[in-house]
């Protein structure tokens, strides 16, 4: 019950901060010398008073700053997002049309993230302070310094041009057709017309930018499992297990590991919001059509009710998000306990 | 506590080498750089490293190896300044939030959230689009998402200090808030801060980097690190001239990164044991 009413309540925080957020962006965007009118008419037209004055009143910038949030924030609640700009289409549908592409890419991250950052982990937590654990360490702590722009050229240049063993930037490779869009993930959508070819060209695909995109979170992970499972191993009741004749696998993978991972599931949470984030920079480099590249674009051309659409989708994913990490977290830790 | 990091903790005193050779570099590049990091040599143009261009030319002849070199100011300006800055006005804002208590704590907390809840580049990104792309947009730009986390730690480090005696005691004796926050409660509290800045750093390059990339940084032709990896990757073939520059960050923050792992096992009392 104690449960139910705190996610009660933080879904009800969580429409305040969606204002908020709105709030947020549209004071930076409007209230900055940029000029949209600037960004989007070329100098003709700029020259020209009637087409500028046809402009703003298009898009509603003659109105008075607090009228335009309102108006704003009239279509907002009945699901509307506005009309982007540069694209001239509604942003939710531009949302709509580019988030399955972002989300398959992060998904598969974050997997990259979790398999490898909690097995080097365990790893280098057995073997603390040999050289295993140095190495690891030394590989967790690449992960998060590495800037993600630059490993994909370096992959891209050494598994793609050099040794040619994964196919280049983009979703599929040029030759083959794009799925019918069922669920928008190429993948899952080559697998539902029974197309193995293709599925396993979208895979190839995921790779290079999946492993950038996860590297960071990687990295964080592999921190977390390495310091928790050391801290567990510490504790008295794997000193009873120990003393009791159990072997070392046994003692870890049956008493401690479970206890470790609890810690682990806040950062893989905190890492998916990252991961959302880091994708601006990876899908440029890897030509995926998704919502980072679209945030760019509308970013570069003051696309102020796209970008505002894009801060929204990002921010309520990383806010659910985090409500289900806690969720999770009180209910696999019984000592948490909902306030 | 530094000496005997440095003997319990390898990577800690590689961290240190790292980052102690890149602020030399810093300091002393506009000396001794072969070239000037703006100079043209249109002969030269993507030549491959060499005895004469250790890290080869790029599109425009000039001398990467100086423009790595020099840009080191830069980033290591821009991350210090970054951190510098959030910190103060995390401190402030967590001191007043913490100090305060009851509705005013409740409502700048949750201001913070707000800032905290945004994807931190695309929010970095909208502030440089909008003030338009310049060093010191970026900068303000970082400064404005990477507050949020000093405050929070500032208000519970607050919290916790304003309980104490001797701030009692200090306020029975007639001091003014200003007084005891400057005199007892940012004392007690700046270490963390402190730790936080040095655990941050790397994150602050990489953000840096990040947004002159995406050309959102100095406008060329500017020796800076991310800007020179993205115009390397219009010329994919000549390797060298997205390499140097990347690897310049990446030992960078690297560095920055195994001195603040160094500090937070040093600090925390659990670990401290094992290492």
């Amino acid at each position: 019950m104690d449960m139910l009413k705190y996610v009660v309540r933080r879904l009800f925080f969580l429409f305040f901060l969606m204002i908020g957020i709105s709030l947020v962006v549209f004071l930076i965007s409007h209230a900055v010398p940029s000029d949209p009118v600037v960004a989007n008419l070329s100098q003709r037209n700029l020259d020209n008073e009637e087409m500028v004055a046809a402009f703003k009143e298009k898009w509603g910038l003659d109105q008075p700053l607090y009228k335009q949030y309102l108006i704003y924030l009239k279509g907002l609640l009945q699901g509307d997002l506005g009309i982007s700009i540069r694209t001239q289409r509604n942003v939710i549908d531009d949302l709509k049309l580019y988030f399955p592409a972002t989300i398959e890419l992060s998904l598969f991250g974050i997997v990259f993230a979790v398999i490898f950052g909690m097995l080097f982990g365990v790893i280098s937590a057995i073997k603390r302070n040999t050289v295993v654990d140095q190495i690891l360490r030394g590989v967790s702590v690449f992960g998060v310094s590495v800037p993600s722009f630059w490993l994909a050229l370096i992959l891209l240049y050494i598994f793609y041009l050099v040794l040619g063993i994964v196919p280049g930037p983009g979703r599929i490779s040029t030759h083959l057709a794009a799925p019918m869009a069922v669920t928008g993930f190429y993948t899952i959508d080559a697998l539902i017309m029974g197309d193995w070819p293709l599925f396993w060209d979208a895979v190839r695909h995921l790779l290079l930018p999946g492993a950038c995109l996860g590297m960071f979170t990687m990295g964080l992970i592999t921190r977390t499992t390495r310091s928790s499972l050391l801290e567990v191993l510490s504790m008295d009741y794997i000193r009873t297990a120990r003393s009791k004749g159990l072997r070392e696998k046994a003692v870890i993978v049956g008493h401690a590991l479970g206890n470790a991972l609890i810690p682990v599931i806040t950062v893989i949470g905190v890492g998916f919001g990252n991961l959302l984030g880091g994708m601006v920079l990876v899908e440029t480099i890897f030509a995926w059509p998704g919502i980072g590249q679209y945030a760019f674009q509308a970013a570069k051309m003051l696309d102020f009710p796209a970008i505002v659409g894009v801060a929204l989708l990002i921010s309520l994913n990383y806010v659910v998000l985090n409500l289900i990490v806690d969720v999770l977290y009180g209910a696999l830790d019984p000592r948490v306990r909902y306030r | 506590m530094i000496r005997r990091l440095i003997k319990q903790n390898r990577l800690f005193a590689i961290g240190l080498t790292l980052c102690a050779i890149w602020l030399i570099i810093a300091v002393i590049a506009p000396y001794v750089v072969p070239y000037d990091p703006l100079y043209q040599d249109l002969t030269a143009r993507f030549s491959s490293p060499s005895a004469e261009h250790w890290f080869g030319t790029d599109a425009l002849g000039r001398d990467i190896f100086s423009r790595v070199m020099t840009g080191s100011r830069i980033s290591i300006g821009a991350g210090l300044l970054t951190i510098v800055f959030a910190a103060a006005v995390g401190v402030i804002y967590g001191g007043i939030s913490g100090y305060a208590g009851g509705l005013i704590d409740e409502l700048m907390m949750r201001g913070s959230e707000l800032v905290q809840s945004f994807p931190t580049i695309i929010l970095a990104m909208v502030i440089c689009a909008a003030l338009g792309p310049s060093l010191y947009n970026a900068l303000i730009a970082m400064v404005v998402v990477w507050w949020p986390n000093y405050a929070r730690v500032m208000r519970s480090m607050v919290i916790q200090v304003k309980s104490n005696e001797y701030v009692e005691a200090s306020k029975s004796l007639g001091a003014s808030r200003f007084r005891i926050f400057f005199k007892e409660i940012l004392p007690n509290s700046i270490g963390s801060i402190v730790v936080l800045g040095t655990v941050d750093f790397g994150n602050a390059i990489l953000l840096f980097a990040g947004l002159s990339y995406l050309g959102l940084g100095s406008p060329p032709p500017t020796p800076e690190w991310g800007l020179m990896v993205s115009e390397g990757s219009d010329y994919f073939q000549h390797w060298w001239m997205a390499s140097f520059p990347g690897l310049g960050i990446l030992t960078m923050s690297m560095g920055a990164n195994f001195i603040g792992d160094g500090v937070r096992d040093f600090l925390d009392p659990k670990l401290r044991k094992e290492l």
